[in-house]
């Protein structure tokens, strides 16, 4: 074994070049691979970083899950693959597994002295791209590094598909690679990915022909106008060809849109599945959200894009959208979201403790959660997992509120919808809840609507998360039909049965043209919920049209990478936070739909995770990740400050709180959202 | 002369302890990863092994009688540690511990966790000497 010994220092990389395609080409590769390490045994993590070190790779290590996850969230792109024990103390190995694929989606490495089978399938089944058996030996490491491959490749290839040019262009990667590396010296795997993930909408766009794995960042916006081209297309019918046409953003390929339609159907699948199960956990906490979620589902497309302009709903829309949440959880489901609170709807103190509880229902049953569409898959536990633990990190969650994970939150949301929802949402919303605030105060959803500015403008300033909070006032964002009759344009999605939901589903669903499609059913039913909370029934007037528009809504989060993508998250945030205030809301709400909003916040987050179609979890995890982890910002942050979250990402807030209120709203107005964590404000990015 | 005795009693005890069982090549990995920054590698590992066990064999202990599922968990961690620097006979011991610990025996987990430290105690002890041995053969 005896690599270069020698050295204890890794990375001695020069600047490989690394393809497109995702080949290193560097003849230092896979030198500088940057691994993450999460082992509770000092001395097996001593050893560990030994051999990792001796293969030249660049080693983090830590000891403790929760930490291992701020790490890769406050350095989205600071790694390349981690490295995690199944047992350790502060966290189940599998879930912190579950909240890497659902918000980083890096590829993960479980280890255990346990080689029994059962453990060994469990690391398959949450994802794991490999599993070593302690004590480990070094040139079981050596080969780590195809795993990163391995995933970029199957990234890439979407897009490859996409891009017609891209073949002639590959032969180009290398050299374009190159300048990848430049900037080098132990970066070049960063820095190529670095690259990739900021050049990820411009250079997927426009640079078909590089393959280096342009990812489509998949914002807020973008992700709301591709659940209304869904909700308008219908789910069943929506084929990517289509999707893309009736989003007419340039520079998306056939290829992004298919494989970001790949994961939100695992998303919204996973959302009915999940809701199924939950049932019972928290209960009061999981009506809420799946209150939310259901209304989030129905949003579909409309949600999140809805979502999306939440994220920048001014304070206003946040509180159209409550109205319109009000008014139509009155209708429908009498949410009675006090407007008061709208801090509340996304106060993440709440769901997060139902979550928690929720979670660790769901947790055990490691299933993943279906919401969508009662499709019983399963959403992955990871996803779940990530809930859960969004939840508790959401202090620190910054959770990328921008893109990628905004999987995450569609997914919560549909996990609302489906409906134990409660559970689900608590999982997803949390976690997921942070992110969207900070998506949603950003993006500058223009809903087309007048009124409803959905908070963009509050809510993108927040984008800690507090955005919720602002979802009472905007209201004018999330025009969602409050009127639930969520005809979820996509039948599938059980958001339609949830009498909810229903409206926020198909409703709005595609805003034609700019706007989020949130054209008030889908995406806003859960904000109406929310809204509703908050509002008490404000006349819907939000039409949160332009939901989807809202670009920079995550921007405002912290660190938004998302800016602008579109930020879904926001959305996304809405919809967890609503399931969560939806709490009570019929369980089962159209998760699906919230699911689908979320769904396409995820979607337009992930972008480039999206690529990975064949890997639903990955996506659905992105997209509950994303989802949750906005929603936890969001929450979290809240929790305490409540205040938070309306202020700042209003716009988040007002579309949380119009999915939650939407299917709460479908619900009893009670509002109770226990949503406070979910403001879409706190969402700490 | 008296540094190449030494080095051949180190040699000596190295070698009997693997003849004996009591290391694997685990061990021998950790050996294989000394460099400049650590030239004793496999030292370092065993006292942070030993120090850090010793929290869980106290774990163990308190558990004793008689948590089952805490014993197992415990357990679990320990023999993952063992694992991690060669410790072959105590590896073994743990994992009559496991079975007696799944089949809910409490006698059988008092009797192999007995046995468990014993090993443990005495492979410490002989690493101790060996390492003493090497280092006066390097000195």
């Amino acid at each position: 074994m005896n690599l270069s010994n020698g050295k204890g220092s890794m990375s001695t990389v020069s600047s490989p070049a690394v393809s497109k395609s995702g080949d290193i080409v560097s003849d230092q590769f896979p030198a500088g691979l940057r691994v993450l390490l999460v082992d509770d045994d000092p001395t097996c993590l001593m050893i560990l970083e030994k051999m990792l070190r001796t293969c030249l790779y660049e080693v983090t290590k830590c000891n403790r899950a929760e930490i291992a996850l701020t790490y890769l969230r406050e350095n989205k792109n600071g790694y390349d693959i981690v490295i995690s024990d199944v047992h350790m103390p502060d966290m189940d190995g599998f879930k912190l597994l579950e909240h890497i694929g659902l918000e980083m989606d890096l590829p993960v490495i479980m280890m255990s002295a346990d080689d029994g089978k059962n453990v060994v399938m469990k690391g398959v089944t949450h994802g794991a791209c490999d599993y070593l058996i302690k004590p480990v030996r070094i040139e079981a490491l050596k080969n780590i590094w195809q795993h990163v491959i391995r995933k970029r490749k199957n990234e890439w290839k979407d897009l490859e598909q996409s891009g017609s040019a891209e073949e002639g262009d590959q032969k180009q990667r290398p050299t374009d690679e190159v300048d990848y590396s430049s900037s080098a010296n132990e970066g070049n795997w960063r820095n190529a990915k670095k690259r990739r993930d900021e050049d990820e909408e411009a250079e997927e766009r426009d640079d078909s022909s590089t393959l280096k794995k342009p990812r489509v960042v998949w914002s807020v916006e973008l992700h709301q106008q591709f659940v209304a081209a869904v909700n308008q297309l219908g789910i069943d019918k929506a084929v990517p060809k289509k999707i893309l046409e009736l989003m007419n953003v340039p520079g998306l390929t056939r290829e992004n849109v298919a494989s970001h339609l790949q994961k939100y159907r695992l998303y919204l699948r996973r959302l009915s599945g999940v809701s199924q199960h939950q049932g019972n956990l928290n209960n009061s906490f999981i009506s809420s959200q799946e209150a939310t979620f259901g209304a989030i589902s129905s949003l579909s497309g409309t949600d999140l894009q809805t979502f999306a302009a939440a994220g920048q709903l001014p304070p206003q829309s946040l509180a159209t959208l409550q109205a319109a949440g009000l008014g139509r959880s009155t209708a429908k489901t009498g949410m009675p979201m006090p407007l008061v609170d709208q801090r509340n709807l996304f106060s993440f103190e709440n769901p997060r403790l139902r979550f928690g509880e929720g979670q660790q229902q769901y947790g055990s049953s490691s299933k993943p959660m279906n919401l969508l569409h009662g499709i019983p898959t399963n959403m992955e536990p990871k996803q779940l997992a990530s809930l859960h633990q969004s939840t508790q990190p959401l202090g620190s969650l910054n959770m990328r509120v921008n893109a990628s994970p905004s999987q995450s939150n569609p997914l919560l949301m549909q996990i609302s919808q489906s409906q134990p929802r409660g559970h689900m949402l608590n999982e997803l919303n949390v976690p997921h809840v942070p992110r969207l605030p900070t998506s949603m105060g950003q993006s500058p959803v223009s809903n087309g609507s007048p009124g409803s500015a959905l908070g963009r403008n509050g809510i993108s300033d927040n984008s800690r998360g507090a955005a919720y909070s602002s979802v009472p006032q905007t209201s004018s964002m999330l025009n969602f039909p409050l009127s639930q009759t969520t005809e979820m344009p996509a039948s599938s999605f059980p958001l339609r049965n949830t009498p909810d939901m229903s409206s926020i589903t198909s409703k709005g669903v595609y805003q034609d043209g700019g706007s989020s499609g949130m054209k008030g059913s889908s995406g806003f039913v859960l904000s109406y919920d929310i809204f509703n909370e908050l509002h008490q029934h404000k006349s819907r007037e939000w039409e949160v049209q332009n939901m989807g528009q809202n670009p920079s809504y995550d921007a405002s989060q912290n660190a938004n990478p998302l800016q602008g993508n579109i930020d879904v998250s926001p959305s996304v945030l809405v919809h967890q936070g609503f399931s969560s205030n939806q709490h009570q809301m019929g369980q089962n709400r159209d998760a699906a739909s919230v699911g689908k909003a979320m769904f396409s916040l995820g979607e337009g987050m992930q972008s480039a995770n999206f690529q990975n179609i064949g890997q639903h979890q990955g996506f659905q995890n992105t997209l509950l990740t994303d989802n949750s982890v906005r929603v936890k910002a969001e929450r979290i942050p809240d929790a305490n400050s409540q205040t938070n979250l309306f202020p700042e990402n209003y716009g988040q807030e007002d579309l949380m709180s119009a999915l939650l209120k939407q299917q709460e709203g479908m619900g009893p107005a009670e509002n109770e959202f226990d949503f406070d964590g979910y403001s879409i404000d706190n969402i700490p990015v | 002369m008296k540094k190449a005795e030494l080095q051949q009693e180190a040699a000596s005890i190295r070698r009997s302890l693997f003849d004996q069982g009591y290391l694997d090549e685990q061990f021998e990995e950790l050996e294989g990863l000394r460099d400049d920054s650590n030239p004793n590698f496999e030292e370092e590992i065993v006292n942070l092994f030993y120090n850090d066990s010793a929290r869980m064999i106290n774990n163990l202990e308190r558990a004793l009688p008689m948590q089952f599922d805490k014993l197992d968990d415990y357990m679990h961690q320990f023999k993952g540690s063992c694992s991690g620097i060669g410790a072959k006979r105590v590896k073994l011991e743990c994992s009559r511990f496991h079975e007696c610990c799944a089949a809910r025996d409490a006698e059988g987990c008092i009797r192999t966790f007995q046995q468990v430290k014993h090993e443990y105690t005495t492979l410490k002890r002989q690493l101790q000497t060996y390492f003493q041995v090497a280092k006066q053969a390097d000195a």
